[in-house]
């Protein structure tokens, strides 16, 4: 049994913003069913002043990642694109009152939700997006090194379990283990550089 | 209302079983190894126990009961301790042990163990219904196998497992027979010389005893060497000062389970398929496992488009306990190992709801969880990407 704070029970039980957005222009879908959790972002945006006006999700997954979705469509609602890009999922993760360690992931998808659909409203398609993203790091589940060096550098990761807990990297065969302490240990080393 | 549907996780304590272990909990504290009067009782208390499971698992001799903390302990201890009373590989021995593919952690844990003994571990595939197939062991085993574990029923589907037919091919190439009957206790009848089998384990808290204990049946005559050394309790083969009243409540509640064996075939098995129907007319639910060859009181349904947790945390708000196939419920990231080997689809196996009753399971609790479940599926659907009305 997990130990969920008050507050993702309560965005569990009564989600926020959620459903699809008839009038979305930037929609965001990350994760896959196979490896258990896929969020949907829809985003209603000003494209004269970049303001994200409306915001809903759609979430196949566990009630931390519901509510991941949920708290984020409230945080982005009146933030500029440049404002919204901003959150990281430690804010996520903040702004929920706490996450079990092993359910990081569903912040981090929160993010990355974020940016797909923001990616998507300005026209970025996703094979482009790939290539932006990086090497496939975790083949189990489709995690990049891109993706790795962010959480990596924003929550100060020192250990291929934390790696884990907040991407799902190496958490199934294992075989990827040892690149993502390559990661950890050059993210680590330069730690002012932009990779 | 609190509807608990969890009893293949664990059972209460019988209200019978409390009241037999109580007594040595309190005034019969005496040390069985002790040679005084004060000691007799709690000794009567361990051998009319070993005699109750005795008689649960069908053993020929009560010296056959050996009692352990857990299912667990059961199943290494038989695992182990028979294997280390073998010449081991390293010295020419047998060096192979076959374990099914949907073993418990208790058992499928143990391969890297027994790989650094020096062992090969062959794992044997179940059949797209979660059974394991005999011809599956005879293609694997052969003059090199040293011992073939396979359970008798499975916690996930409650499959039940042809034991007699695998020990029998087993037996043919002189490899030892071990069954981890965690799950079957209490649900169908244990035969361990109908099924012929050297080792078999079980534990108390599936059946209404308490948590931290259980047995293993040690077939007479089967080499063997102690898995926790020490003392000379059990006859030297397990150490550790007896749990003297959770071994009474054990023993009660062999015997009561004994009673109701019937009741679970016929009455709950009613109540199951009864719960079963009903959500199954849940649009897109899907029954994992045999439909016949499984226990009488498991069901295994997957709720496409959706994930195991929120099924379950949503139910939990509702009061009705079960437990999930998805990986977002344990610390794995993985789903259930069982489904997946059989063939079921990661998406399907991340939404498994596993529903297990038990003898004090009411009707009236299966009337209101069949009423309450599509409101939950169908709340949980609403936010799902993949789930559209039509």
């Amino acid at each position: 049994m997990w130990d969920y704070s008050e507050k993702v029970m309560d965005y569990f039980r009564n989600p926020r913003n959620m459903g699809e957005l008839e009038d979305a222009n930037g929609i965001g879908k990350v994760g896959s069913m196979a490896c258990g959790d896929v969020m949907y972002l829809y985003l209603k945006i000003d494209p004269k002043t970049e303001v994200i006006e409306k915001a809903t999700f759609k979430t196949f997954g566990c009630a931390s990642a519901i509510a991941s979705a949920s708290i984020l469509t409230e945080m982005v609602i009146g933030k500029t694109i440049d404002e919204a890009l901003k959150i990281t999922n430690k804010d996520i993760v903040e702004a929920l009152g706490g996450l079990p360690q092993a359910k990081f992931h569903c912040s981090v998808m929160g993010s990355e939700a974020l940016e797909a659909a923001v990616n998507d409203y300005r026209g970025i398609k996703p094979e482009e997006k790939e290539e932006l993203e990086g090497k496939l790091v975790c083949k189990c589940f489709a995690v990049t090194d891109k993706l790795i060096e962010k959480v990596v550098r924003e929550n100060h990761l020192t250990t291929v379990e934390e790696v884990t807990a907040y991407t799902k990297a190496g958490g199934a065969c294992g075989s990827c283990k040892e690149e993502i302490k390559e990661i950890i240990d050059r993210v680590n080393s330069h730690p002012c550089c932009n990779l | 209302m609190f509807v608990y549907l969890d009893n293949n996780a664990t059972t209460g304590v019988a209200k019978e079983v409390l009241e037999t272990m109580l007594p040595y909990l309190q005034e019969e504290y005496g040390n069985p190894s002790s040679m005084y009067e004060f000691a007799r009782r709690p000794i009567k208390a361990v051998e009319t126990a070993r005699r109750q499971v005795a008689e649960f698992l069908g053993a020929a001799y009560e010296d056959e009961i050996i009692f352990t903390s857990c299912g667990s302990e059961s199943d290494s201890t038989a695992i182990l301790g028979s294997l280390q009373a073998q010449i081991p590989p390293s010295q020419g021995g047998r060096d192979e042990v076959i374990v099914s593919d949907v073993e418990h952690p208790a058992v499928f844990n143990l391969r890297k163990h027994l790989e650094r003994m020096g062992y090969t571990v062959k794992v044997l595939p179940v059949n797209k219904s979660g059974l394991v197939e005999t011809a599956a062991l005879e293609k694997v085993i052969s003059e090199k196998t040293a011992l073939v574990s396979v359970m008798y029923a499975n916690n996930e589907t409650g499959c039940i497992m042809p034991i007699a037919e695998l020990t029998e091919i087993a037996h043919r190439f002189g490899a030892l027979m071990h069954t981890d009957a965690v799950q079957a206790a209490g649900k169908i009848k244990l035969d361990v010389q109908k099924l012929n089998v050297d080792m078999l384990g079980i534990s108390g808290h599936k059946i209404h005893a308490p948590k931290g204990v259980g047995a293993l049946y040690l077939k007479r005559g089967t080499s063997f060497r102690p898995f926790l050394a020490g003392g000379h309790q059990e006859r030297g083969r397990r150490a550790g000062t007896e749990n003297v009243a959770s071994i009474a409540g054990l023993g009660k509640a062999c015997e009561m389970a004994n009673e109701a064996l019937e009741y679970e075939q016929t009455e709950i098995r009613r109540l199951r398929d009864k719960l079963e129907a009903g959500l199954l007319t849940i649009p897109y639910s899907y029954l994992n496992g045999d439909k016949e060859k499984r226990t009488p009181n498991t069901t295994n349904i997957s709720f496409e488009f959706i994930e195991g947790e929120a099924i379950l945390l949503s139910m939990s708000d509702k009061g009705i306990c079960a437990s999930t196939g998805s990986a977002c419920s344990s610390e794995s990231l993985e789903p259930s190992h069982v489904l997946l080997a059989q063939g079921l689809p990661a998406k399907l196996a991340h939404s498994a709801v596993r529903f297990s009753l038990s003898r004090y399971t009411t009707e009236s609790e299966i009337d209101y969880v069949i009423a309450e479940m599509p409101k939950v599926i169908e709340r949980i659907r609403a936010m799902s990407p993949f789930w559209h009305e039509n």
